[in-house]
């Protein structure tokens, strides 16, 4: 016994360690390890119907980059990201900071924009339909305008960008709030003495400071914004005629693996989709070195 | 600058920042509004021009109506038990990891802790198809199990609760111990209670999440009767594309309860996902 390398009481840690950990580990490898491998295998494979696979090696990758859907949908996706990112981020920055102001009924201001995140995208798109509806929506009516938000190709994928950044605003808020709350009020006071403007304590003081919370917050909302579909599947349903403007990569993965049935060509677009995240998450890390402060 | 002046600039600033967060809410809160006035109108009236803005009648015509088209019983009670199945699946395995993860010595743990991360990194669409076709396979497909099953481990909960107890000092953990614990006991009855708001945090964004997911419930569950109040949703969009009253009274009682829940615990929700920092 006493050649063992592990003591008793270290053995028994050790058990106890793996059976703990046994049940998380067991159910990542069935649920997520071994089906992200079998996606990987899946999109070299054509989908013979009821799981089965015959390998035809690039033949999904090839007509998926000679389909103009599948571009238009990358377009689209990195478009959505580009409209509700950095206005997005600029709103949630703008109501974190009057927040973190000395103002009265904060909670109450806090509890009312992030109420649309406790509600389903589901729920929360049906009336935004309502309100962008062509003929008798609100939006329309109050600036008497006949936009069709909805069915009109050039618009709308604004539209659901704006739902977007109206259901991320209070989130996006919170965090940074939780950010801008930690910065030391001694800052403040001393470049008041030093007769520093509001304007420029914020981008010398509050900016710098709050910049590794944004960073995150940005990470994040860039990731949700890649992944996006639920919201455009409830706002545009597959007989829109603005479908393929607004689809995105997502979307056409949900119509080409359930709809169509294509599994081979939709686990294609999910592998496509993972190396723009991992794209998009290393150019934000190489270009947050610019920007980021993490001095403090 | 003289101190009359200052003053000024202050009290615009202020007034400027109330006026900012006023129009702000109003936008916030304008849709809900919108929803609740609409759902009392009748079809004809909604498509008034121009609009009213308060129903002629209040009645809940349409709200019979949408649960006449939707079992909305069923999915409140199928989105209620996938919920607690997830949660106590959620919190009970990863509790359990966390811990070992945190504080535990056991060959392999950095191999294990790459593959909760890994899973972290990855879009759960990613995972979608085979998890699909493995509900099918196993014949669960329309059932509550069907509903839970990729929530059955969280990865995510795993690290965040992994980092609730690297935050407990380990003289805990051997002060019990010395009190005669042993591994199990200290988890259970000291280590455990002490991840109490991380436990809560973990509850509510696992919640929120299951409840908001669309894309799975879609896929797994296309009988009526087995949908969530979600997938439910999407359904009724597609039956009653220009009634906009049924629509407004339907998502209205989709979102009903979590919004009453949201009110009651407004401060355990926003820490809650603030906390988890979301996924």
């Amino acid at each position: 016994m006493h050649t063992n390398k592990l003591s008793r009481a270290a053995r028994i840690e050790q058990n106890w360690g793996w059976f703990m950990v046994a049940p998380t580990i067991i159910g990542l490898l069935v649920l997520n390890v071994w089906p992200f491998i079998q996606t990987i295998y899946a999109s070299f494979c054509e989908h013979l119907g009821f799981g089965h696979y015959k390998f035809i090696g690039l033949g999904n990758y090839v007509n998926m980059f000679q389909n103009a859907e599948f571009w238009k949908a990358t377009g689209n996706t990195l478009i959505f990201c580009v409209l509700t990112v950095p206005v997005g981020i600029f709103l949630s920055l703008l109501v974190a900071v009057m927040l973190n102001a000395k103002v009265k009924f904060k909670g109450g201001f806090r509890t009312i924009f992030f109420l649309p995140m406790v509600c389903a995208p589901a729920a929360v798109t049906m009336v935004w339909r309502w309100i962008f509806n062509a003929d008798y929506g609100v939006l329309n009516q109050i600036f008497g305008t006949h936009v069709k938000w909805i069915t009109d190709p050039n618009v709308a994928l604004i539209s659901c960008a704006i739902v977007a950044i109206w259901s991320s605003i209070g989130y996006d808020a919170v965090l940074l709030l939780s950010g801008l709350q930690n910065i030391s009020k001694s800052y403040y006071e001393a470049a008041s003495i030093d007769g520093a403007s509001k304007i420029t304590q914020f981008f010398k003081i509050t900016l710098p400071m709050v910049s590794p919370t944004l960073f995150v917050t940005m990470i994040m909302r860039l990731m949700a914004s890649i992944k996006v579909y639920d919201l455009i599947y409830m706002m545009v349903e597959e007989t829109n005629p603005a479908l393929t403007n607004v689809q995105s990569l997502i979307y056409l993965f949900y119509r080409e693996s359930f709809v169509a049935g294509s599994r081979g060509s939709g686990s294609a677009i999910a592998v496509w989709t993972v190396l723009i995240i991992g794209i998009a998450t290393l150019f934000q890390f190489w270009g947050q070195k610019k920007w980021v402060n993490y001095e403090i | 600058m003289n101190t009359t002046s200052l003053e000024r600039s202050k009290k615009t600033g202020k007034i400027v920042t109330y006026a900012a967060l006023i129009i702000g809410s109003v936008i916030m809160v304008f849709p809900f509004v919108w929803m609740l006035l609409t759902s009392s109108k009748t079809v004809s009236e909604s498509m008034q021009v121009p609009p009213t803005i308060f129903p002629n009648t209040i009645m809940l015509d349409n709200f019979f109506e949408a649960v006449k088209s939707l079992p909305f019983v069923n999915m409140y009670t199928n989105t209620i038990l996938m919920i607690i199945f997830r949660v106590v699946f959620a919190v009970l395995f990863s509790s359990m990891a966390g811990y070992a993860f945190a504080k535990l010595q056991f060959k392999g743990k950095n191999l294990l802790f790459g593959i909760v991360l890994m899973q972290m990194m990855l879009p759960s669409q990613i995972f979608i198809i085979p998890q699909y076709q493995m509900v099918a396979k196993l014949g669960i497909a329309n059932s509550i199990a069907a509903l839970v099953f990729p929530g059955l481990v969280s990865a995510f909960g795993t690290f965040f609760l992994r980092q609730a107890y690297l935050g407990i000092p380990n003289e805990v953990a051997e002060a019990a111990f010395l009190d005669g614990c042993n591994q199990w006991q200290t988890f259970t009855k000291v280590m455990f209670p002490l991840t109490s708001s991380s436990v809560a945090a973990l509850t509510v964004f696992t919640a929120v999440f299951a409840y908001s997911d669309l894309m799975w419930p879609l896929v797994v569950n296309s009988d009526l009767k087995m949908m969530t109040l979600s997938s439910g949703l999407a359904t009724l969009r597609g039956q009653f594309s220009t009634n906009f009253p049924v629509l407004m009274a339907g998502s209205l009682l989709a979102m009903l309860p979590m919004v009453i829940l949201y009110l009651f615990f407004q401060k355990q929700f926003i820490e809650g996902i603030a906390m988890t920092g979301g996924k």
